[in-house]
């Protein structure tokens, strides 16, 4: 049985031209940039390619603006940290409920040391109320943090909108674009978006490398200090083979942006339509007309999401839910909480995850499981009656909390 | 993703007595859908004398809710309403081979499910005051709403005596910024301000329990263990008690066996759950009897 993995979100396959382009650089090419002799100067160059090609898949004016980072997560705390030790006047922070822990729980650390922090609501379909935001924005805003699409459903913001406005106050605006880089076209010497963060393992490059994407003029204070590398800005010998490894990798985000948009799209929608239509009681979550070309999120109503993923891992598919469970968390996915689907469906939702590497045979298979997994786990429920929920399903199932 | 034993994965694939029990005189519903957890448990209790003969659960939850609640149905089958209720959580996931400690916390809902059924049964209400926080300690499963009412009760007021009283940070300590945060919050609370370092308060000892009840205690337990490690070639003796530290000399095939890290790791759990106190279990050299001859 051949494994299907749709779980892209989460990370990728590196690819094969990626792996192969990084392998000199783990023996024969194993200088330090930073050395005068010729072992250093090659990987020098190799890293001054990366960052071009960095460079062109964000649509950066220069390639100075391209910092290599350890990862997505790195790159959001500099971020942040930086806007705020740059402007020590301003104390406050707008950023939205269903960013990624890697903002969020920064944003909560954050709080605790004295910084006011706002945070955005979305409506049913994890949509922003941009008046909500212009009403926020003041001179006390020191930074604007919005993820450019959603992981958990793809989402869109209209994060390119919120730079402009956040400017006319004088506040800086980062953005999380880490599920967006390699699947939408960005052109980001035409934004007023200051900074960026980019995860290389979301678009077929190695995990461990990220980048901080850093506008000229916007007024930085690192977080790593010590060496020149990255011009100061970002202190450590560079992991030279992932760094070229992301360069590559970005080099064919490019080329595959079409196939990505049109393809993967296709497959993704027919995958989300047949299951839709095959399973009762199940519905998209996120705005379905404005999203990620890879990403389905569905709820299934009245069942649990791990013991989906688990009936899903035995017929060899690979997704995620945002369960409670799978996180060993009590709470199910805070971005299924702010768009307010209740708990009988946030428990229940599965991501698919497409990558330009996912077939029609994939897709097909999946659409053949799911409705059958499904049933089977809704044999189980309290709130599932023979072939359809029960009558009234909140009456006929409503537990002494225990 | 989840370590689940071989037997929970069988019981979650194919459980058994899933689905509604036609002709159940007793229903339980327990469990918290905010959790992504809960539980009908239907049984058939013959009224003359009180023997449970068929059980059937429908279980909204995870792999572990499910496999549990399996579990539990053929645990039961065929006990007196008594006998079953001796059913402990800790028996289900035993029965289990073991289940993850975060799912310990939130996904067993086997003893619960059975009081409220019984009382179903009998025409009684069943409730439950039992109150769920957020897991902070994830090497003993310990919440913050246990931690935050420990401290309150008993005026703690530092990461070590959180971790006398509930075992919580007793492990791998990686919780301990948790720990003092809810220190920080409860004795702001009661005016006093948390400091890094302060002395622990006198040593827990268990309410009513002499050093000689202890120490035998200590005693029982190790012989609870003895026959295993003789089977294997070993044993274990006491060498000395001193406060939360207990030394013993590994002998025989033990000493200095690959496994002696992780025999002794399981021995101190057992000890802390039968002295309900944090201790440490120390291995030494020297034995009890040529400590006693050189003194």
């Amino acid at each position: 049985m051949e494994a299907i993995y749709l779980d892209n979100n989460a990370t990728t396959r590196v690819d094969p031209a990626v792996v192969e382009a990084m392998l000199p650089y783990f023996t024969e090419q194993f200088g330090n940039p930073s050395s005068m002799h010729s072992f250093g100067n090659k990987v020098g160059l190799a890293i001054k390619k990366a960052r071009m090609q960095v460079q062109e898949l964000l649509g950066a004016e220069h390639d100075s603006e391209i910092i290599f980072t350890s990862c997505g997560t790195e790159s959001d705390s500099t971020a942040l940290l930086s806007a705020l030790r740059a402007q020590p006047e301003r104390r406050e922070i707008i950023t939205t409920t269903v960013e990624h822990p890697a903002i969020l729980t920064l944003c909560t650390f954050l709080e605790k040391e004295g910084y006011k922090v706002h945070l955005l609501k979305v409506d049913e379909k994890g949509r922003l109320d941009l008046e909500e935001y212009k009403k926020l924005l003041t001179d006390q805003v020191a930074v604007v943090s919005v993820m450019w699409a959603n992981n958990e459903t793809g989402t869109f913001f209209p994060v390119v909108e919120m730079a402009e406005l956040a400017h006319a106050v004088g506040a800086m605006f980062h953005t999380d674009a880490v599920q967006a880089v390699g699947k939408v076209p960005l052109n980001l010497k035409d934004t007023k978006i200051d900074m960026l963060s980019v995860s290389g393992h979301k678009l077929h490059a190695p995990k461990g490398i990220g980048v901080l994407y850093l506008k000229r003029g916007t007024r930085f204070r690192p977080l790593l200090r010590g060496g020149h590398q990255e011009r100061g800005r970002r202190a450590g010998t560079e992991n030279s083979a992932s760094i070229v490894g992301l360069g590559k990798a970005a080099e064919m985000a490019l080329e595959s942006m079409a196939f990505e948009n049109t393809i993967v799209a296709r497959l993704r929608d027919k995958l989300e339509t047949a299951i839709l239509a095959k399973v009762p009681r199940s519905f998209v979550t996120g705005d379905a007309n404005n999203r990620l070309p890879n990403t389905s999120n569905i709820a299934f109503e009245f069942i649990e999401g791990e013991a989906i993923l688990l009936m899903l891992n035995k017929f060899g598919i690979a997704a995620s839910s945002g369960s409670a469970c799978t996180s060993g968390s009590l709470e199910p996915s805070h971005v299924m909480r702010a768009m307010g689907i209740p708990y009988t469906a946030a428990h229940g939702t599965v991501r698919f995850s497409l990558s330009r590497y996912s077939t029609e045979a994939e897709v097909d298979r999946v659409i053949q499981v799911v409705p059958e997994i499904i049933a089977q786990l809704r044999k189980l429920s309290p709130y599932w009656d023979g072939d359809g929920p029960a009558a009234e399903p909140d009456k006929a199932f409503a537990p002494t909390y225990a | 993703m989840w370590d689940y034993s071989d037997k929970v994965k069988e019981h979650f694939f194919q459980p058994r007595n899933a689905g509604v029990l036609a002709d159940a005189n007793g229903v339980g519903d327990v469990g918290s859908i905010s959790c992504g957890d809960a539980l009908r448990l239907m049984l058939k209790v013959e009224p003359v004398t009180d023997i449970i003969l068929d059980a059937h659960f429908q279980t909204f939850g995870c792999g572990s809710a499910i496999a549990s609640s399996s579990a539990l149905t053929e645990m039961i089958k065929g006990k007196t309403l008594d006998e079953a209720l001796k059913v402990s959580n800790q028996d289900i996931a035993d029965y289990l081979d073991g289940l993850p400690p975060e799912k310990m916390h939130c996904s067993v809902m086997g003893r619960e499910a059975l009081q409220a059924a019984i009382a179903n049964y009998r025409g009684e209400v069943w409730s439950d005051d039992h109150e769920e926080g957020a897991l902070v300690c994830k090497c003993f499963a310990i919440d913050a709403v246990l931690i935050e009412d420990t401290i309150r009760a008993n005026n703690l007021c530092s990461v070590q005596d959180v971790t006398n009283y509930t075992k919580a940070g007793g492990g791998c300590s990686s919780c301990h910024e948790g720990i003092e945060e809810i220190l920080v919050k409860v004795m702001v609370e009661r005016g006093e301000t948390f400091k890094h370092g302060a002395q622990p308060k006198e040593e827990a000892a268990p309410v009513g329990m002499t050093n000689l009840q202890r120490i035998r205690k200590i005693e029982a337990v190790l012989e609870s263990v003895r026959p295993q490690l003789k089977r294997d070639g070993g044993d274990i003796e006491l060498v000395d008690v001193d406060g939360k530290t207990i030394y013993v000399n590994m002998t025989g095939a033990c000493a200095g066996c690959q496994m002696e890290a992780l025999t002794l790791q399981g021995i101190q759990q057992k000890l802390m759950e039968e002295l309900k106190e944090f201790i440490k279990i120390v291995p030494t050299k020297v034995s009890s009897l040529s400590r006693a001859m050189k003194g």
